[in-house]
């Protein structure tokens, strides 16, 4: 039954990953790799971490592309426009990319243990990861809010017009 | 019952796909999309891994990661708005002047 | 004792049915309740041609929904335009699964009897004879441990439906309203996220069942120990703000001005589409009403008495009381203010809101740690 869910969203997964590189308008892209965060957070379910899949769906899916949908929108962004491909890079690349990928999925699958992880193996209440986040790993936690804090001042200072930065200053 | 290479090859596939993703696309707002794909995969396979050995500071450095992702999106989208203003397109290709 | 499962799967088909179907006409009623409201607040009657006191037009408006031309113009882009309102009503929709409205009730002890001669024999499960339960029924479709974050996280996407049907139909006033709304829609989950820390911390428990059972009881005497009362009155404010912000209601409803935008971002749409953006909206209400019940005004609790039936009941006729409460201040603020401009709106929920939700967050943790 894990396995059966387990392969469904990782189908999910896969298509949405593919479909984002196969379209050529960003909004479509945009729309697979909102479908693949939420197969993710199916993910983060079948493994038990409950308030990872959460946030997942509400920081990445909620909030960080709806950014990337605003900035489409914004921009009016077109169709991308097909430049000469090179013929030999698709003759080697597409078929080194299979083989490659072919014999890292053999040794992957054939020589790590087959030890598997059940459905909600490690429950991440919050409760608990609290614990953790203002604990353990505090001086991290502190250090991510001032990086967020000057990513704040950095993306209003980039994206206000010039001529509004100058008369700020006034 | 799913092995845990199970998940690691999908975060790997995930990984490969924002890689290729990364290097053969031009809108320069896919590329920013295929960066975000990465972190995604690599978030799978920490939630994989603290499943696997029981230890919830996996779950934790997801957060940290999300967070890394969010600001980086953030100052990511702006810089591309700014060049957007100057340049007048989107496709890495064309920006490829240091003076306008 | 747990249920069976395919027990569980049952009742919960049926759980999901008949909230569905009350939502479904909670929405229709709730479009009734404020074109008489706000009718009547301008000092004229409302819908009364159409059955008693207009209680029918709901009915008459579905009809005209359904024989309307269902038209898309040929300059959209039809995936997205024809998703987006999808999208908005799965998003409304989805967030009723985690509230609870009652306390539950047992579905006690039923032997069957013997004369079940068709099922007797070769079934997996013997019917004939046997017992089934005792089950303890919740009055919630699902109680996760994490039923608050998933309203917030089912809000977050909800901004999708709007932005994206404002770029799909390919047209600036519908391209404006939707980046308006949902760079509004976003700027005000923040402040909404926050006000609701204040509850998590009081209450210590994502689980909407356990926020509402820690108001139970009262304090001070005779004061129930409802959240509102018991430390969380600025945090209500706060929320109630920044709910009215979410679900782009008066006084911050510029990106469907009628009179500003043309219509916003459903412009194009006509008929069974703009129906459901409609419908959305009108979940989105009540969604929040129920959510501001649950978290400040103590849930289903209220004044109990009577028989057991009457006592499994009456939760959820308290519950419901309450949120006609709300939506009749929604109907009320909407006939009443006028609408915010678009930079006062994003100045307010930025400087004012923000900061004030942090303020409020830092108090209550301070009050709670001591």
């Amino acid at each position: 039954m894990t396995l059966i869910l387990f392969l469904a969203f990782g189908a999910v997964c896969v298509a949405g990953a593919v479909n984002l590189l196969a379209q050529r308008h960003p909004i479509n892209s945009a729309l697979s790799l909102i479908a693949v965060m939420a197969a993710l957070a199916g993910e983060y379910l079948l493994l038990g971490a409950e308030f990872v899949a959460a946030v997942q769906v509400i920081v990445y899916a909620g909030a960080i592309m709806v950014l990337f949908v605003f900035v489409i929108m914004l921009l009016n962004a077109g169709e991308e426009e097909l430049t000469k491909g090179s013929r030999v890079a698709i003759l080697l690349g597409v078929p080194g990319v299979i083989t490659g990928g072919l014999l890292t999925s053999w040794v992957v699958l054939r020589h790590s243990g087959t030890e598997a992880v059940p459905a909600g193996a490690l429950p991440g209440p919050p409760a608990e990861i609290a614990q953790l986040l203002f604990h353990d790993f505090l001086l991290p936690f502190e250090v991510t809010s001032v990086l967020i804090l000057i990513a704040i001042l950095g993306a209003v200072v980039l994206a206000s017009k010039p001529d509004e930065a100058e008369r700020r200053f006034d | 019952m799913v092995p845990l290479s199970y998940y690691l090859l999908l975060s790997g596939i995930l990984f490969t796909c924002g890689v290729v993703g990364f290097l053969i696309k031009r809108n320069i707002i896919t590329i920013f999309m295929s960066i975000e794909l990465m972190l995604n995969g690599v978030n799978l396979s920490f939630v994989a891994f603290a499943a696997h050995w029981h230890a919830l500071a996996g779950q934790v450095f997801v957060f940290f990661v999300m967070v890394v992702a969010a600001a980086e999106a953030a100052v990511g989208l702006a810089i591309i708005i700014a060049v957007y203003r100057t340049r007048e397109t989107l496709n890495v290709d064309q920006v490829n002047l240091l003076k306008l | 004792m747990p249920l069976p499962i395919h027990i569980f799967i049952l009742v919960s088909v049926i759980k999901s049915l008949i909230i569905l179907i009350v939502l479904l006409t909670a929405v229709a009623y709730t479009v009734w309740l404020e074109r008489k409201v706000v009718g009547h607040m301008q000092n004229r009657w409302g819908p009364t041609r159409v059955g008693p006191f207009g209680l029918l037009q709901p009915a008459a408006d579905g009809l005209k929904f359904f024989f309307k031309e269902d038209l898309t113009p040929p300059h959209v882009y039809k995936p997205l335009f024809i998703a987006a309102p999808m999208m908005a009503v799965i998003f409304a929709l989805t967030s009723i699964s985690v509230i609870p409205f009652g306390n539950g009730f047992t579905f006690g002890p039923i032997t069957l009897p013997h004369y079940f001669p068709l099922i007797h024999f070769e079934l997996p499960f013997h019917w004939g004879g046997s017992v089934i339960g005792p089950y303890s029924i919740p009055f919630q479709i699902t109680d996760v441990n994490i039923g608050l974050l998933i309203i917030l996280g089912v809000t977050s996407l909800g901004v999708y439906g709007v932005a994206l049907a404002g770029w799909s139909s390919n047209n600036k006033y519908s391209l404006l309203g939707g980046l308006r709304s949902s760079a509004q829609m976003v700027s005000y989950e923040i402040a909404l996220g926050l006000s609701l820390v204040g509850i998590l911390i009081q209450s210590g428990s994502f689980s909407l069942r356990e926020i509402v059972d820690a108001q139970g009881g009262h304090f001070l005497g005779f004061l129930p120990r409802w959240n509102i009362f018991h430390g969380q009155f600025i945090g209500f404010f706060i929320y109630l703000m920044a709910a009215y912000a979410e679900t782009n209601r008066i006084p911050f409803d510029l990106p469907e001005a009628e009179t500003e935008l043309v219509a916003g971002y459903h412009t194009e749409y006509s008929s069974m589409k703009f129906a459901m953006f409609f419908m959305a909206e009108y979940a989105n209400m009540i969604t929040v009403a129920c959510l501001a019940t649950l978290l400040f005004f103590g849930g289903w609790h209220g004044p109990l008495f009577g028989p057991p039936l009457l006592q499994t009941v009456l939760p959820i006729f308290w519950f419901a009381v309450k949120i006609f409460c709300f939506l009749f201040l929604y109907i009320w603020v909407r006939g009443t203010l006028p609408r915010f401009r678009y930079d006062q709106l994003m100045s307010f929920g930025w400087k004012f809101l923000l900061p004030l939700a942090i303020a409020n967050l830092v108090a209550t943790a301070i009050a709670v740690a001591w």
